[in-house]
Formats: C-alpha cells, structure tokens, sequence
C-alpha cells in the first residue's frame, strides 16, 4: 500500500495538491515578510485570516458573486490592517501582545458572525480550475502546476512581485531602512508612520486574502477556527525564509508537500495513525524552524517603536 | 551666481547662517538660553561644551529635528524656517550625526539613495547614483566602493560614507557632531585633511567636540556653551586649551593628575593565552597574554570593537572562554561564575553602564548593594537589613559626591555622571583586589571624568590592580602604567609608559608594528 504512494498518478496528485496548499500560506507569509521588513511584527495574521475567510464566504454566498467576495475581503483585510497599524504606529503598543489582541478579535468575531447570520456549515461553488493553454500539456509538471484556479495563480505570481518590490524600488529601499534603522531613515526624510502604515495595511489585505483563498478557492466551506493556526504558520514561515520572498516560497511548499502528503496518506489508508500524519506538518515547522534559527537575522528594528526623540 | 561661488560639488555656496537669540525650552530644562551662533563659507567653527551644555540642541534645531521656542536663523543674511531635516536638506545643510544614520544591510549606493527621488520613477537608480558618488569621491579623496554592504565597512569608511550621503543631497554646511570620536588618531589625521580642503573650497563646517587639541588644531573660531548659556566666542589662535577647558566647567581644570609613585607589588591578576569567541561567533580574542599587578593600571588601547568588550566579559566571567587560563592572586578562577570572583574581590565597572552596571528601575539605595545584598552585611537569613542598607546608602552617596534628590530616587532618573559614580562607588567601596573598568568615563563630562580618573588612580595607590580598558587615548596615556593595544582580538604590543607615544600607540591600533611601518618609510 506504501506503494501506492509511487504511482505517477498518485505522486501528480500529492504534488498538484501541494501547490494548491501552499496558497494561503504565501499570501499570508509575504504580506507578514512586509510588515516585518519594516520593523513591525504583525501576529494578529491568524485573526485577519479568519475575517477575511469569513467575509470572502458570506459575500460569495449571499450574493453569488465570487469577485464581490473577494474585494469585500481585500476592504476588510484593508480595514483591520489600518487598526493594527494605528495601534503599533501611533499608540506604540507592544507588538507580540496587540497581535494576540487581534487574533482573538478576528477568532471570536468570525465565529459570532457566523453563528448570527449562517448558524450552519453551507458550501459554495468556489473559483474554478483554470487550464493555461500550452503549457498544460507539459507532461507531468503541466498538470501539477497549470490546472489551478486564479488565486493559487496570483499566490505565485505575488512572489516575484514582492522580491521585485522589496529589492528593486525605492518603496522596497524604504521599507527595509525602516526596519533596520528607523533613525537613518526619519533623518533622510522618509516617513517612518508612513511606510508602516503602507506595510501593516498591506499585511492586512493579503492575510485577508489567504483567508478567501481558503473559503472560496480551496475548500468552498466557511467554519469556526477554519484556519486553525495557519496564519502563525505563515509567521514562523516569514523566519523559516529569512524575510526573502522566495525563502518564504520553499517554506510554504515544504510544509504544504507534508501537507498533502499526509492528506494523501489518510485517503490511501495507508496504516499510519492519522494523529500521527495530521501532526507531521507541525513537528516538521518546529524541526525547521530549530534548525534554521542561528543562521538568520531579523530586521534590527523588528517590533521596536519608532519615536523621535525631543 | 558666479563661478567662484559655487562648491566643487556644483552647489552654490552658504555665505553665512546665523541663529540668533535662540531659545528651547523642555520641561524643567532651558536647554538652550538665548544663544547666538553663527558660521561663515571657509570656516570650522567649534562648538564646545560639557555634556547636557546644549550643543546638540543647538544644531538639532540648525537641522530641523527641534523647533525653538524663541530666536530665528537667518541665511545668507534672509531669515529662514527649517520645520524638519527635509527643509535643512532642501537648504543646502547637512548633518553628520555622532552615530551613524546609516543602515547596515544596505550597500553604499542604497543608503545615499535613501528617501531621494529617483530618475526611474519608482524604480531605483542605483548606477546612476554609483556614479555620482564616483563623482564625489574623487573630489574630496573620500574612497569608498558604492556596491559595498555598509556592514562591511570599517568606521572610518561608514564615516566617508555619511559625508559623501551630506554632500550628494547637496550640503554646503555641514553639522559634525563628534566626528573623531571613533576614528584612530591616523583617521583623525586623514579626517582633518578632508575637512581643510572642504573649508578651502568654500563649505562652512561646525566642529562639534570634547577634545581640546582637536578644536585647538582644527577650528577658525571656537564657542563654548555651559548650561545652555553661549559663555563667548573667540578665535581659535587667541586661546589655550587650559582657557578652553576653564570656560567649559567654569572652573580651574586638573588635566594631569597627580599619579604619585606608586611601588610595584605581587601580580594580581593573570591572562594565560586566552581565547573566546565574540558575539557573532568569530573569534573575538586570540591567545591573550597579559599580567596585572598591585599598584599598577594597565591601559588597553585599541579602537572600538577589537576585542575590548570580550576581553572584559572574560575576566568577569560573563563570557565562555574557548581555551587558556586567567588566574586571579595564583589562583585558577578561568571557570568561576560572577559571583565567585566577587568572593574573590574582583570588581568589574562595565562598558554599558545603563544596561550591565545597574538595574534602571531600581533606587539608588539598591543599586548599590546589587554586588553583596546577600552578604551579612546587608542580609541575614534571606532578610535585607533595610536600616543598614540605608546607612550605606547614605554614606557612599555623601563619600562619592552622589547627586540625587535621595537614596530613594530610581536610578534611571540620574544623569550619566551620577549613574557612574554609583557604579564606582559600589564596585570601589569594597577595596577590591582587582578592578575591571571598561570605558570608565565614556560619555562622561569633563568634571566626571576628572573625578572617575582620580578614584581609579587612588585606588592604584591603595594597591589594587586596575585594568583600564579605554578608546580614549588621552585617559590611557594620563593614567596607565603600561599599554597594552588590542587589534583583531589580540595584544599587538605592551609598551611602557614612556615608550607610549600617541604615534606608537595609533599604528598599532591600526595594526601594524611601528618597526615594520619604520622600514616601509626607510
């Protein structure tokens, strides 16, 4: 039965289905890299995560309208992104203690919202697989990679974008002297509440958006706690990548292939407890995160206010 | 505009600026109290003052950072607003600030690049702006590569860096606050050329700074502030540097004082090969070889980040030592915790006074019995003695010229001269056998820095052995027996007093042996 786990089809499926995984992971993680290159620590993803999955669904629910969904969800994300902005740029607040305040705000008001208006698990037909002519019919990786649908698509095209940002624009110059030294920044003139304000907002859409991805794209369902931790995740994958895009990108596939193939593993009934391989994903993150833990720096600003001394 | 007014840089010239009566108020505090200052196109106007005497409130205003609360600045004669460093910048003055504004991870071309528009729109235009510091470079002598990471710069290059940012955002005045504070005496020299040539070709140029010689030397006029006040302003040629200083503290200074003879005793303290790591891993000191006797005070000179910081950790034994053998009285104490060389009587003044050398939340009265506040003295049975502890208290603060409303007050609300002296005062009270005192009067006024280097020659006289770990070469030269110089986290030479010449001194702090440097010139 392990066995099965090496048939081509079997192996396209683990694999398509890790690529699709790692969606809400990548948003969530390069809106987090963001608002972390510029010196904030944004723990408060989880939260925005489950409004923005809860929005994304009622909306596309309600209205039929997938795309009203998710530009309800970006207003939101927008939304919640400004008030921890607010809180971190101008009220100074501790970052690791606002972020678990916004957690338990986006966790409790997600579910209450949905106890008020659903009550009960509904299902919607989420966006469909689209087939990119040509390069579907690469052999194998043409069916792993090109028969997605239009968020997992913008999940991977964010990437690059984000690298060409933080590494060829004056907004990406910017935002990291920010997060590395604030006062070098405020004496050239750049405005520091303006660039974490720019980077905090922008976590928040993306973290709003990984949560569409999730209610509208993948799973077309909306529950309580539906993400269950994957926004921290997407925290620990920002460290995992070393604050680079594309080390985000490897981390989110890594842990997303764990994913799948446990998923895979369970449907195969392969006879591993499923305790065991539902937990795979997790001890794994902790294994990397152990491992890569002295090789990395963190952006020498990273949860310190910003205040010009008078 | 004609040629001649223009800077080699292509800038038009500042003739004048000139503040006039300015005044800033922060609660409690005139820092500065109607002060006149004003600097000419071809000139170096020092700025002299003791700590807290308003310098920096001065020029933080000149910059934009401050807004006074009365006074204007008037420029070229016409009277100008500067509301933040972007009006100072727009206006032609820039700044060069004691700690760098740069950022690490960037190269060259990123930090110069910082907050200015650039010629592609959104996109950056590094090669453009690599060019021009080419430009700039070449006029001034001030080599640098622009695609190098500014972390891996020495200070020195960090600080061509920050001039080169001033004069590519246009500056025709510059701010230098403490430039040489960091830089070896041989980039001291190479500063000052660079700073003759700009006053040559037109820039006005203010001199912030605590070093006498250096604005004896370097500066046209000179204006001293104390207390916020503007004490007068002369031409450099018409004053001496025991003026300078008197004006300053307003009272008669003691420059060298008085070091006694003080006989040799038994060796104290004992460095056998020592190595360790530094906190990014590296090696941070290499088979260190040093001996400390009763009686004497051997300097460590060296520039900063060259093993200093470690070589006192180890000592103290905050820091895992990778090999070798300290030995304190004959005793082997290479892996005895802090506490235990406390027992010993090893007293340790660190470098971080704020962040090692005391808790900030604390009182005064605390603070002070941080070292033995389990010892009989001030405990019995897991009990503080509060009566004793005060007494104490009361007795080092009126012994040590503590000022503080009371023993009560917390300490993070005294200045850095009194958080000192109750470091001092805790670390010496107790005679120690061994004293470690790591940038002992850094950041100091001129009055505490008197008084710390008087302790530490008395307690000299009264026996222990001092190791005195200083960036400042004239507090080495003025207190040490020998000096040792510290490059790259190893000893590089120990000279004599006498053979200590600050030439001898600053080659090795560069690292290079004079007798090598002797032959290459031969």
């Amino acid at each position: 039965m392990i066995t099965d786990l090496l048939s081509t089809t079997v192996l396209i499926g683990i694999l398509a289905s890790g690529v699709r995984l790692a969606t809400p992971y990548l948003y969530a993680a390069i809106g987090e890299t963001f608002s972390q290159k510029s010196g904030v620590l944004n723990l408060g993803v989880e939260g925005q995560m489950l409004i923005g999955c809860f929005a994304a669904f009622y909306v596309a629910l309600t209205t039929g309208n997938l795309w009203l969904g998710l530009l309800v969800a970006i207003l939101v994300g927008a939304l919640m992104g400004l008030a921890m902005a607010f809180v971190t740029v101008n009220l100074h607040a501790q970052q690791g203690i606002s972020g678990i305040g916004f957690y338990l705000f986006g966790l409790g008001m997600s579910e209450l919202l949905f106890q008020r208006l659903m009550g009960t698990v509904e299902t919607v037909r989420g966006f469909p697989k689209i087939e990119i002519p040509v390069l579907i019919g690469i052999p194998f990786i043409g069916e792993i990679l090109f028969n997605q649908n239009i968020l997992v698509y913008g999940a991977y095209l964010l990437v690059p974008l984000a690298w060409f940002i933080l590494n060829k624009t004056t907004l990406g110059l910017k935002i990291s002297s920010v997060g590395e030294n604030p006062d070098a920044a405020d004496s050239l003139g750049v405005s520091v509440a303006r660039v974490r304000y720019f980077t905090i907002t922008l976590g928040g859409v993306l973290s709003s958006v990984a949560g569409a991805s999730l209610s509208i794209a993948l799973l077309n369902v909306f529950q309580q706690n539906m993400t269950s931790g994957l926004g921290f995740i997407a925290v620990a994958l920002v460290y995992f990548g070393a604050w680079r895009p594309f080390g985000v990108l490897a981390g989110a596939l890594l842990f997303s292939m764990v994913n799948s193939l446990q998923l895979w593993v369970q449907v195969l009934n392969i006879p591993i407890p499923s305790d065991i391989a539902v937990m795979m994903p997790y001890v794994l993150t902790i294994l990397v995160l152990v491992a890569t833990v002295s090789r990395v720096r963190a952006p020498s600003a990273l949860t310190r206010p910003f205040e010009r001394e008078e | 505009m004609t040629e001649s007014k223009k800077l080699p840089s292509g800038q038009p010239r500042i003739e004048s600026v000139e503040m006039r009566g300015i005044t800033k108020r922060f609660p409690g505090v005139l820092a500065s109290d109607h002060v006149d200052f004003d600097v000419k196109s071809g000139e170096v106007h020092a700025l002299l003052g003791e700590n807290g005497a308003g310098k920096s409130t001065l020029m933080k205003i000149l910059y934009g950072l401050y807004h006074p609360d009365e006074g204007r600045i008037l420029l070229n004669g016409s009277p100008v607003t500067i509301a933040s460093p972007k009006d100072a910048i727009n206006l032609g003055i820039g700044m060069i600030h004691q700690h760098f504004m740069l950022v690490p991870t960037l190269t060259v071309a990123e930090n110069v690049a910082l907050g200015l528009p650039s010629s592609l729109g959104f996109l950056t235009d590094l090669d453009r702006v690599a060019k021009r510091i080419i430009e700039l470079a070449n006029i001034y002598g001030l080599k640098v590569d622009p695609s190098a990471y500014v972390w891996q710069l020495s200070v020195g290059q960090q600080q061509r860096v920050e001039i080169i940012k001033a004069l590519y955002r246009g500056a025709a005045l510059l701010i230098l606050d403490e430039p040489t504070a960091v830089l070896t005496p041989q980039e001291v020299d190479e500063f000052f050329t660079i700073m003759r040539q700009m006053m040559k070709d037109g820039y006005a140029l203010i001199f912030i700074s605590h070093k006498l010689h250096e604005v004896v030397e370097i500066s046209n006029r000179v204006t001293v502030l104390r207390n916020g006040k503007k004490i007068g302003t002369r031409p450099t040629s018409e004053t001496t540097k025991q003026d300078l200083a008197n004006w300053m503290v307003g009272r008669d200074v003691d420059f060298a004082p008085d070091r006694g003879n003080v006989e040799l005793g038994e060796v104290r303290l004992q460095l056998r090969n020592i190595s360790c790591a530094s906190d990014r891993g590296t090696l941070g000191l290499s088979e260190i070889n040093l001996e400390i006797h009763s009686g004497e005070i051997l300097g460590i000179a060296g520039v900063s980040g060259n093993g200093q910081r470690e070589l006192a950790e180890t000592i103290a034994g905050l820091r895992k030592k990778t090999s070798g053998q300290i030995l304190l009285e004959g005793r082997d104490v290479t892996h005895y915790a802090p506490g235990d060389l406390t027992d010993r009587m090893l007293s340790y003044i660190p470098e971080e006074r704020m962040r090692d050398g005391m808790i900030r939340e604390f009182t005064v009265a605390e603070n002070l019995i941080l070292r033995e506040h389990h010892k009989r003295l001030f405990s019995t049975n897991g009990f503080l003695k509060l009566k004793d502890i005060s007494t104490h208290a009361d007795n080092l603060i009126s012994q040590f010229h503590v000022k503080t409303p009371s023993r009560e007050t917390l300490a993070k609300n005294l200045s850095g001269g009194n958080i000192q002296k109750i470091v001092l005062a805790r670390e010496i009270s107790r005679n120690p056998r061994v004293i470690i005192a790591a940038q002992p009067t850094r950041g100091l006024d001129i009055g505490a820095t008197e008084y710390v280097r008087e302790q530490l020659l008395d307690q000299r006289k009264r026996g222990a052995a001092v190791l005195l770990i200083s960036e400042d070469l004239d507090e080495i030269l003025a207190l040490s027996d020998r000096v040792a110089v510290l490059y790259e986290g190893r000893v590089m030479d120990i000279l004599p007093r006498r053979e200590a010449t600050r030439e001898k001194l600053g080659l090795l702090m560069a690292g290079v042996h004079p007798e090598e440097a002797a032959t290459v010139v031969n």
